[in-house]
């Protein structure tokens, strides 16, 4: 079973772009299965299965960070496509959490961004962008060549040699290369690893203490002029 | 990726229109320096038919045309991308998103494109604007804040200027706010393809040619030629009276004979 993992801020155009993606996937010959991860709203499962007629399935990770629920879930979701006899498992995560990224080793990983969304936006997004192997660019029908030269200048600062896709996906323009890209790519074989380190993580905020201010709290703690250090216990 | 040397002209293969049914021109050249109208009713395939030619559209578009470039159908391996400085299309809706200040994003955009000698590039960039507009640009403003007049302005200066593109598209930009005739006169100074969408007739008569559209479709070419040539000058003048007109309304002036004579 191959596997595609798409992240991206919200309304990135990432169902969009995946429409059109596992319509021409099916076209060649390919089952694809589709789940969506999200923090608490979803309804592409239901989009995809009455569109593509494909089987869907979605989780909610509630409390928990998107990424790490899809770390957790994964593994199921590989055994539910199998079962559902898919060749492709595409997963579509919520990507807001900015210190993780979703993709694992021997996937296809692939970010979706929106030009509209300001020129700074490549530099905020950390590894959601950094450890994907593409980088799709949608809404390009919006704003004016020179300021899609713009963005596109600032994922390569961000990301040096990153593959940059720009998409109308409205219309379905471009995708061509992802089809190919995940045609092209190899089955999952276990075990399988998290591409890129976690972030370091719990503090006593995590565990719902909700007291203001770093003295009350002991872990992983950093006061607001000190931006270098962390203070752990 | 191989690169296309140098571009010498971009052609249409004709696909389908709304029906299915093949479109009746099968194929329409547009060669460096020259100034082609596409002309036709609204929603007759005008905008769809531009933006084939954006996208560099290769049988993957609704209409399933295709771009070819110096006569060559691009291969996946001979396919030039979108952001490949080839070309830039400027409508009466794209808009700057960016809330950037003018200068810094025009010096910005240049230092990307590599163009020589930013700052010279920049002010070349604005005085080509300004030209194009009846209100000056304060290189100051956020972008955001320019009015549609200075916006439009502004991108067509900036696509020729710092972006060099050799290929520029621009959808009825009569209704844009900005000199139109100006900018036909101006852009004639660049050996550049242009290629307007319009509804104006001097425009289209200034053109080298024009596609006709209707029902999605190219139906013909027409080549300004000896008979139109002539009449140009007479509709230049109706033109030019139409814009007086509009001019002496806009300052709040009563409309008489006396203002329809020359
Ligand atoms: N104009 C335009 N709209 C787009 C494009 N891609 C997506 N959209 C629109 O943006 C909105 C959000 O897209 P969606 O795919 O749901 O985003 P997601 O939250 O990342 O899955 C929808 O209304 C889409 O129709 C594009 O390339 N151009
Ligand atoms: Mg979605
Ligand atoms: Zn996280």
């Amino acid at each position: 079973m191959k596997l595609a993992i798409c992240s991206g801020p919200p309304t990135s155009g990432k169902t969009t772009v995946l429409k059109h993606v596992i319509k021409k996937l099916t076209n060649k010959g390919e089952n694809t299965a589709f789940v969506k991860t999200d923090v608490q709203f979803a309804c592409e499962d239901d989009f995809f299965a009455q569109e593509l007629n494909i089987p869907t399935k979605k989780i909610y990770s509630g409390e928990l960070c998107p990424d790490h629920c899809n770390v957790m879930i994964l593994g199921d979701a590989l055994e539910w496509a199998e079962k559902e006899r898919a060749t492709v498992l595409v997963v579509e995560t919520a990507g807001l959490c900015l210190r993780c990224s979703p993709y694992v080793e021997g996937a296809f990983g692939m970010v979706v961004l929106e030009a509209t969304s300001g020129m700074n936006l490549p530099k905020k997004i950390g590894p959601m962008l950094s450890l994907a192997d593409i980088a799709v660019v949608t809404k390009i029908d919006l704003i004016s060549q020179a300021e899609r030269e713009v963005f596109r200048a600032r994922i390569l600062e961000v990301c040096p040699g990153m593959r940059i896709i720009e998409s109308d996906a409205l219309h379905g323009i471009g995708v061509e290369p992802i089809v190919k890209m995940i045609y092209n790519s190899s089955d999952m074989k276990e075990p399988i690893y998290l591409r890129g380190n976690p972030p370091i993580g719990t503090c006593t905020i995590c565990v719902g203490k909700k007291e203001i201010g770093w003295k009350q709290h002991f872990g992983i703690v950093r006061p607001l002029d000190n931006q270098v250090f962390y203070r752990g216990e | 990726m191989e690169k296309i040397v140098r571009l010498e002209r971009i052609g249409i293969l004709g696909g389908y229109d709304k029906n299915g049914q093949p479109e009746p021109v099968r194929e329409v050249e547009f060669n460096m320096g020259q100034v082609a109208s596409i002309v036709g009713a609204t929603g007759s395939g005008k905008t769809t038919l531009i933006k084939d030619v954006e996208l560099l559209a290769n049988k993957n578009t609704p209409s399933n045309r295709t771009i070819t470039f110096n006569g060559i159908v691009p291969s996946e391996e001979y396919c030039p991308v979108p952001s490949d400085r080839l070309i830039a299309l400027i409508t009466q809706h794209t808009n700057f998103l960016s809330d950037m200040r003018v200068k810094d994003f025009l010096v910005t955009h240049a230092s990307i494109r590599g163009s020589r000698g930013e700052n010279s590039v920049v002010d070349e960039t604005l005085m080509f604007a300004n030209q194009l507009t009846g209100e000056s640009i304060d290189t100051a403003n956020v972008m955001t804040e320019l009015s549609g007049g200075q916006t439009r302005a502004l991108m067509i200066a900036d696509a020729v200027v710092i972006g060099e593109s050799p290929i520029i598209l621009l959808d009825e930009i009569e209704n844009a706010g900005i000199h139109r005739i100006k900018v036909l006169e101006l852009l004639k100074q660049y050996k550049k393809i242009f290629i307007f969408v319009t509804h104006d007739p001097r425009i289209t008569l200034l053109s080298d040619f024009r596609i006709v559209m209707k029902n999605g479709a190219m139906q013909k070419v027409i080549a300004t030629n000896g008979e139109e040539k002539k009449v140009v000058e007479q509709v230049k003048k109706i033109d030019d009276l139409l814009l007086r007109l509009r001019a002496y309304i806009r300052n709040g002036e009563i409309i008489t004979e006396f203002h329809l004579k020359e």
